[in-house]
């Protein structure tokens, strides 16, 4: 057995990385959030910035856009995973290459779901073009503007095609575990499919879908790169705004971007406390 | 996963459902099967498709003519492949070495060891997995110009072990939580030093944990846009900051031939680890990804 001392010694240079550029940044940005900024000769914190952004029409309008987004892009993702994972379960021929096909996405970087989301649902990409075949329109601008569209559907869209196969792949692992077993006996003892689904296996998965949909909402909601490349001009997601802010030239906005960093950091770990609190309270009660 | 494909299938023994009911519901599970496939792999057929079409307007659904015109352009030094290329490797690669030696023994401590603030630890480093970087970065940026590690390949370096670090630290936590330290000891005992036991007793053990830890690192920092962009201030140029370029600017063609080189290593992963992956904890490393 080891020292506690000598433990603490294999984990310093994690701990390193982790408080002083993790725990830092946060710090920092907090600090200049209030407007604290010794640079430039700002020393008393004040909530100058925190009021200047709430008093926007526009913080408000993306917040809304980035929590439809967020819920949207998590609700659609976990039920479709749910699907994905109860009949990748079953045994069919060619099981195990469909699951290779399914994960295939697993590692492939959001920005290039985003190039093949533009190619594929812009007005004259691969699905309107499969539109006209169909004949359901006739020009590129009779089909529906589904990427840089003001209510974020082509950011939905990308999300859905790479978190469906994350959540999915979680479930599998979790379905996997479980086994059969207990079906088997709630069929014995003469519960229907829709029984076993409702009242076994469901609330056995219930952890594993709680887990990996607070992973997917909080990376949805924080992201940047997929709402600045498949988001409309107006209104932008708050991670973006946070984002134009900071690189704007006047230095007043770089303590509203600080400010709106923060919001967003804030409203993710308030979202996620209260989400497991109620998981919890839901995994407890049966 | 091996094992659940020669189960028998519960569907097959329950009996009592009428024939048309069993029928309907193999049509639709077939159905779903297809959706997911197409689903899928649906967005790579564009991706390929333009990547060589000289002429493609709507509503031809297939390219008119066929050209090389992309990938030549990107073999000559004005699309600065070259640069960004090397600029991703050199800041992947060290990335991925730094965090695989901090990760190593952080990872043996908090998958073989009990201590006191061991649950204090492992949130600590879940948090920066939840949680989003850009207060964080923002927030760091100001003592990075300061120290004039901005607009530098070691600044990027930096910010990015941030989130590649709690990963690495997470697979290998798992690796060393099936590991029997016992090896080492009778290694020692017939007079092996540390060294020593590391490298021909530990190191071999936990190998193909730490590969994967390490291509898990590798690609967190190889798609990483916003850190570099923020950090790299413009001066160090990676793959996705090309991308993003000419993803924005139209010439399709071009964007998706550096969207399938962008996509090299992810390929390599997918080879290398489907026989690891499925049923493996290592899965949750892909959420931000």
């Amino acid at each position: 057995m080891e020292g506690q001392g000598r433990i603490w010694i294999m984990l310093a240079p994690v701990l390193v990385v982790i408080v002083c550029l993790y725990l830092g940044g946060l710090f920092l940005g907090l600090l200049q959030s209030l407007s604290y900024m010794p640079m430039i000769g700002q020393t008393v914190p004040n909530l100058q910035a925190y009021r200047a952004i709430f008093g926007h029409v526009e913080f408000w309008r993306s917040l809304a856009l980035t929590l439809e987004v967020a819920f949207g892009a998590t609700l659609i993702s976990t039920l479709l995973a749910v699907v994905c994972a109860l009949t990748l379960r079953g045994s069919f021929r060619g099981r195990r290459f469909v699951i290779f096909v399914f994960q295939l996405n697993l590692p492939i970087p959001h920005l290039v779901g985003g190039v093949a989301i533009i190619m594929l649902f812009t007005q004259s990409g691969l699905v309107a073009r499969m539109a006209r075949i169909l004949g359901l329109i006739d020009t590129p601008s009779d089909f529906p503007a589904l990427v840089f569209d003001p209510r974020g559907i082509g950011i939905m869209l990308e999300y859905v095609w790479k978190e469906t196969v994350f959540i999915g792949v979680i479930l599998l692992a979790v379905l996997h575990s479980i086994g059969t077993d207990y079906e088997e006996l709630a069929a014995s003892l003469g519960a229907n499919p829709r029984q076993q689904f409702r009242y076994v296996l469901l609330p056995l998965m219930m952890p594993g879908i709680l887990s990996a949909s607070i992973i997917v909402f909080a990376f949805s909601f924080g992201a940047f790169e997929i709402p600045l490349l498949l988001g409309a001009t107006y209104p932008v997601t708050l991670p973006v705004v946070a984002y134009r802010a900071y690189t704007d030239a006047d230095l007043s906005s770089r303590s509203q971007a600080m400010a709106m960093s923060v919001v967003i950091t804030a409203i993710i770990t308030l979202l996620t406390y209260v989400y497991m609190r109620l998981s919890r309270t839901y995994l407890r009660s049966r | 996963m091996r094992a659940a494909a020669t189960e028998v299938p519960a569907r097959a023994r329950r009996g009592g459902e009428a024939d048309s009911g069993v029928r309907l519901g193999r049509v639709i599970r077939w159905a779903i099967i297809a959706g997911m496939v197409v689903g899928v792999l649906l967005p790579f057929v564009p991706l390929l498709l333009w990547s060589v079409s000289f002429s493609w307007r709507f509503p031809s659904l297939f390219p008119v003519e066929f050209s090389l015109r992309a990938w030549r352009y990107l073999g000559t030094p004005a699309s600065k492949l070259g640069e960004a290329l090397l600029g991703s490797l050199v800041v992947a690669l060290t990335v991925t070495i730094i965090s695989v030696i901090i990760g190593i023994p952080a990872g043996r401590a908090l998958g073989l060891y009990r201590f006191k603030g061991k649950t204090a630890m492992e949130f600590l480093i879940l948090a920066p997995v939840i949680m989003p970087g850009i207060a964080v970065i923002m927030g760091i940026h100001v003592l990075f110009i300061r120290y004039g590690l901005s607009d530098t390949p070691l600044g990027v370096i930096l910010v990015h072990l941030i989130p590649t670090t709690p990963y690495v630290v997470t697979v290998l936590a798992g690796v060393f939580a099936n590991y029997d330290p016992d090896y080492e000891d009778q290694a020692r005992v017939l007079g092996a030093n540390s060294l020593r036991t590391f490298v021909r007793v530990t190191l071999p053990m936990i190998f193909p944990g730490v590969a994967v830890a390490g291509l898990f690192g590798f690609l967190i920092s190889w798609n990483q846009y916003v850190l570099t962009l923020i950090i790299g201030g413009g001066r160090v140029i990676t793959l996705p900051l090309l991308l993003f370029g000419f993803a924005r600017s139209g010439d399709k063609a071009i964007a998706a031939a550096l969207a399938l080189v962008f996509l090299g290593p992810a390929i390599l992963m997918i080879i290398l680890t489907t026989r690891y992956l499925t049923g493996s904890s290592a899965i949750g490393a892909f959420g931000r990804l």
